[in-house]
């Protein structure tokens, strides 16, 4: 088996190799059979999925036969590991995971490759840009991270098992949607450097990867939030983001990529930001890639990180190589990025923009500068230090609070200008909304004086609700005049205005997500924890919940031993739910866990959602009782709601437009040079 | 009008003294200081978690610091004394955040210049671009511009609306 997986990984390098080198002498002496040339490269670039997917196969296939003779199944595999882990047991490891990567590259490559007809030159300049990345994690594979190491003298009776943080449904799911959104990066990339290279005329390739750039920021974005449900659920201490720098790693690139989503819409109404669309379309590629860089060098210390290894300095060079490249094809060709129009008013759709690209970069430094500093640090000064959430609370909040104004503001304004009478008209109501809510927040206790996490908390759910105001306003107001225009009734006017402009509502949709996200955020500081040892009868109160042991016990079964307790959950003295917080003890890799239980309190609260959250903490030796920390966090449950809004969002902004419905107009204009929306 | 001043000055401290029992209330109170020192501090077993929020299952560090600082605050140590007393013991990365001293305020003053920076350059980008020539037009047709184009704006955004 493991021959058969290293000849695949050995025959998708010469096949790259050869999709590589065929594609670019193909493009650069076009003549007499370079068509056919090129065309052998795009074959190669097909088979290069075949090849990877083969190893993939290969590598799953011997977890699921326990072939410990792969040194990376005997440390990341064990016998009685459950199905759908063997299966994830592909990402679960360096090399693995490496091999993952690989196959989602190869397999955007293939969807690109086969749909070449679109424009067949910029496709053949993308596909070469692809087979480049793809080279590199070949070489990878076949020389620094062979995932088809075996190992020395006899097989092993059994493997070390798959890390226990990581076996938990949604890991199975995690790494996938974020290896999506990381490698799907490289397409929007490779369109854009092709564009550069070849100095395509017009914004074309824009419209082009416009559905890659969309699809691959929506499997990130569920990446993330899956990795922060994860961190919720599986570690057990009561939150969803740490800061860590592997979830900076993972947040950098979405930054980036935001912007880009909304600045390439410059370009693509008005010619402008095309230097800036360039640069942001590789930073984003390359965060992507120093994400993994960080992940895997062991340069900067986490809890994520996998074990420190000598792939880290082929991802330094890498990262220099393609940084050289990128910059001296935008130097050769800079003059070809000139933007061609003027900006008329700074109240406009334009400077929105602008200044929302600013933040969304400026979030990314910040995050970046906070990663490395330890580093920098102990370089300047010799010593190291920590820079935790303490320091990002006090810095990306307020900046993500612009963001969160910006977000309510800029689809409100008109392209090129917009009148201040049409802004008093369009945000009176949201604001006043917005103020009610601050005021009750106040009346119901919230001191934005006494502490700067109220403070934020407050302004957070005001500007969430200016947001979600705001895009209901939109939606309002869009319907009423459709509806007005066809006699549908309102409902169905909405529906029909975003069939019409699918991008632009399915982007508010998103943006209503987000604000939904900020208010699950913003219940942080007034999060309530307890923790008591609880024999038979024992209680806690927490928030309006009483919290009964009934009793406490263990179990036994081949991957793991466990302790839990039984839990009663009473509110207003009337039994709600039995929770069962639980300690597990995973006999493959000697390791335990906690497993924590939830309650969201949906039925009792709706909007003031809150999450009861059990944690069993371990066993008193002396006196054999169970240790239970109990958290109340409220508002939680919005995060994921949110996420699904931004979901749906995301799916609604690539269902193509609807045909513009005819309608009457009631006078005629010579010319209509402005006009809302996108 | 000097009854008016009078109720205004008696308003005025009335509000102030308000404030000052909100700001105050609380404060001195070890639970709020352990909370908040204790978010301030990392568990230093390597788990990258702030001290309060280790968890982790056996963990030896987090237990003894939690029981460290709630001794120090029992002895009534200063947030200062407390804090140097950790850096001393556990080294300075079990300081959340970079100090404001030396070099590490570098940390701090870094995104805020960023701001600033970016801020000015995209002030700098509008007021170019404000000020660059409108493309020419073909020939033959003339540039619409003040009152009229006004009217068509109001004209184009009455009728789509949208």
């Amino acid at each position: 088996m493991a021959q058969i997986g290293s000849f695949a990984l050995l025959f998708a390098l010469a096949l790259s190799l050869y999709s590589f080198g065929a594609g670019a002498l193909a493009l650069a002496s076009p003549g007499p059979g370079s068509e056919r040339l090129g065309e052998t490269a795009r074959r190669a670039g097909i088979a290069v999925f075949a090849a990877v997917f083969l190893a993939a196969s290969v590598l799953v296939a011997a977890a699921f036969h326990d072939d410990f003779w792969i040194a990376y199944i005997f440390h990341h595999s064990n016998r009685d590991l459950p199905g759908p882990y063997k299966f994830a047991t592909l990402w679960s490891g360096q090399e693995g995971s490496l091999v993952f990567w690989s196959l989602l590259l190869a397999t955007y490559g293939l969807v690109l490759r086969l749909r070449h007809k679109t424009d067949q030159r910029l496709f053949a300049y993308a596909s070469v840009v692809i087979a480049a990345v793809q080279i590199f994690f070949l070489l990878l594979l076949n020389f620094a991270a062979h995932p088809f190491a075996v190992m020395a003298g006899s097989p092993a009776q059994d493997g070390n098992g798959l890390n226990p943080l990581l076996q938990y449904p949604e890991m199975v799911i995690h790494p996938p949607m974020l290896y999506l959104g990381y490698v799907g990066f490289t397409v929007p990339f490779a369109f854009g450097m092709a564009a550069l290279i070849m100095r395509y005329p017009g914004e074309k390739w824009i419209h082009i990867t416009r559905h890659w750039t969309m699809i691959t920021w929506g499997f990130l974005t569920v990446g993330i939030f899956l990795g922060a449900h994860w961190a919720y659920s599986v570690l057990g201490w009561g939150g969803y983001w740490g800061w860590d720098p592997v979830e900076n790693a993972s947040l950098m690139p979405w930054l980036t990529g935001t912007a880009f989503l909304h600045s390439v819409m410059m370009q693509e109404k008005r010619g402008m930001l095309k230097i800036w669309n360039m640069w942001l379309v590789f930073i984003t590629f390359w965060l992507a890639i120093l994400g993994t860089f960080l992940t895997r060098s062991g340069i900067i210390s986490s809890v994520h990180a996998f074990a420190q290894s000598s792939i880290g300095e082929w991802f330094a060079w890498f990262l220099a190589l393609s940084f050289a490249t990128f910059t001296f094809f935008f130097v050769k060709n800079k003059s070809h990025l000139k933007s061609e129009h003027k900006l008329e008013s700074l109240v406009s759709r334009e400077s929105s923009f602008l200044f929302n690209n600013l933040l969304f970069v400026l979030a990314c430094f910040t995050v970046l500068w906070g990663t490395w500093f330890p580093k920098i640090s102990e370089w300047v000064q010799n010593t190291k230090v920590t820079v935790g959430a303490p320091f990002y609370n006090s810095v990306a909040i307020p900046v993500a609070l612009l963001l969160l104004l910006l977000t309510a503001v800029g689809p409100l304004l008109a392209w090129r200008k917009t009148s201040l009478e049409s802004l008093k008209r369009n945000f009176l109501w949201p604001s006043i909304g917005a103020l009610i809510v601050g005021m009750l927040m106040m009346i119901f206790g919230v001191r934005p004086w006494k502490d700067v996490a109220y403070f934020y908390s407050l302004m957070a759910a005001m500007l969430a609700v200016l947001v979600a105001l705001t895009v209901i306003s939109e939606f309002v107001r869009g319907g009423r005049v459709i509806a007005r225009h066809t006699g549908q009734n309102l409902f169905a006017s909405m529906v029909h205005l975003w069939h019409r402009n699918t991008r632009r509502y399915g982007g508010y949709i998103v943006h209503f997500g987000v604000a939904m996200v900020v208010i699950g955020i913003l219940g942080t500081p007034f999060n309530k924890d307890a923790e008591k040892e609880m024999g038979f009868g024992d209680k806690i109160d927490i928030g309006p919940y009483t919290l009964v042991c009934q009793s406490y016990t263990q179990d036994d079964n081949p991957n793991y031993s466990n302790e839990w307790a039984i839990i009663n959950v009473f509110r207003g003295g009337r039994q709600i739910t039995t929770l069962y917080p639980e300690r597990r003890f995973y006999k493959a890799s000697q390791q335990t866990q906690t497993v924590p239980r939830i309650y969201p309190s949906i039925k009792e609260d709706l909007f003031l959602v809150s999450d009861l959250y059990l944690v069993y903490e371990g066993i008193n030796q002396d006196t054999g009782r169970p240790i239970i920390k109990a958290h109340l966090n409220p508002l939680v449950p919005w995060i994921w709601t949110g996420l699904l809004v931004i979901v749906f969002g995301t799916i609604v902004c690539l269902v193509p437009n609807a045909a513009a419905i005819r309608v009457t107009a009631p006078a005629r204009v010579q010319a209509a040079p402005v006009g809302a929306g996108d | 009008m000097r009854r008016g001043n009078r109720f205004m000055c008696r308003a005025g401290q009335a509000l102030v003294l308000a404030t000052a029992v909100l700001v105050f209330l609380g404060a001195g109170d070890n639970t709020a200081r352990f909370n908040d020192l204790g978010h301030h501090m990392m568990c230093v077993c390597g788990c990258n978690q702030i001290l309060l929020e280790c968890n982790h299952v056996g963990c030896s560090y987090s237990d003894r610091m939690r029981g460290e600082l709630m001794a120090a605050l029992d002895r009534g140590d200063t947030d200062d004394l407390l804090m140097q007393s950790f850096v001393q013991k556990y080294g300075t990365v079990v300081i959340a955040a970079p100090t404001t001293k030396g070099f590490n305020r570098v940390a701090w003053v870094m995104p805020y210049f960023a701001l600033v920076f970016g801020i000015s350059v995209v002030v700098y980008l509008v007021r170019l671009w404000k000020n660059r020539p409108a493309p020419a037009l073909a020939d033959g047709i003339r540039p619409v511009t003040g009152a009229e184009l006004e009217r068509f704006r109001e004209q184009a955004q009455k009728e789509t609306d949208l």
